[in-house]
């Protein structure tokens, strides 16, 4: 058993773990009670996305994913601030 | 030496990835199980901002230098955003009117 294969490998099962977490942090964003929840879930799906397509730009070998997920990143910290604004201010001024 | 030193960074890469892995998932079971927002927060906060970082890590180490420095300034980024974002959280449903939940005790306390 090669080690180098054995990462490989651990890099796919990881990319598949953390998607599955994915779905089960959707359900809060279902059926969250208060919408600061439903902020709180898309805001670490949008950590858990970053995460796998990091995870997927080292399976496959593609460096320039790596800056798909820094705009992603931004856009994600964008949008929890603007929602959260819009929440407490009621209007985005 | 050289094979050596390459099999215990492979090695640091795997404990660094699965730990990261075990981090972002108790953060996913404390946004399901926790009773509020406050709480969610919490739990969620920390834990994402570990795991991720455990993860990128155990990307650049096995990563060439050029990669390298992309993920840290990603790490850094996460760091730095994510705290910000749950306080803004935070701060938007304090001052929409929502109570933290307290502790009720038993009359045998």
């Amino acid at each position: 058993m090669d080690i180098a294969w054995l990462l490989n490998s651990s890099y796919q099962l990881c990319a598949i773990l953390v998607m599955m977490m994915v779905f089960l942090s959707l359900i809060r964003a279902l059926i969250g009670p208060t919408a600061p929840d439903r902020i709180t879930a898309i805001n670490i799906i949008g950590t858990k996305i970053l995460v796998i397509i990091t995870l997927i730009a080292r399976v496959y070998e593609q460096q320039y994913y790596l800056d798909i997920a820094m705009v992603y990143a931004l856009m994600s910290f964008i949008t929890t601030i603007g929602v959260a604004k819009y929440l407490e201010k009621g209007a985005l001024d | 030496m050289a094979d050596q030193l390459v099999y215990i960074l492979d090695l640091l890469a795997l404990i660094s990835l699965f730990g990261g892995v075990f981090f972002l998932f108790v953060g996913t079971l404390g946004l399901l199980r926790l009773p509020d927002v406050f709480n969610r927060l919490h739990a969620t906060t920390k834990c994402d901002t570990l795991g991720a970082g455990l993860i990128l890590l155990s990307l650049a180490i096995q990563s060439t230098v050029n990669v390298a420095v992309r993920l840290f300034l990603l790490a850094f980024f996460i760091l730095i955003t994510n705290p910000t974002a749950a306080h803004v959280i935070a701060r938007a449903a304090y001052k929409t009117g929502i109570k933290p939940v307290l502790v009720k005790r038993s009359k045998n306390d």
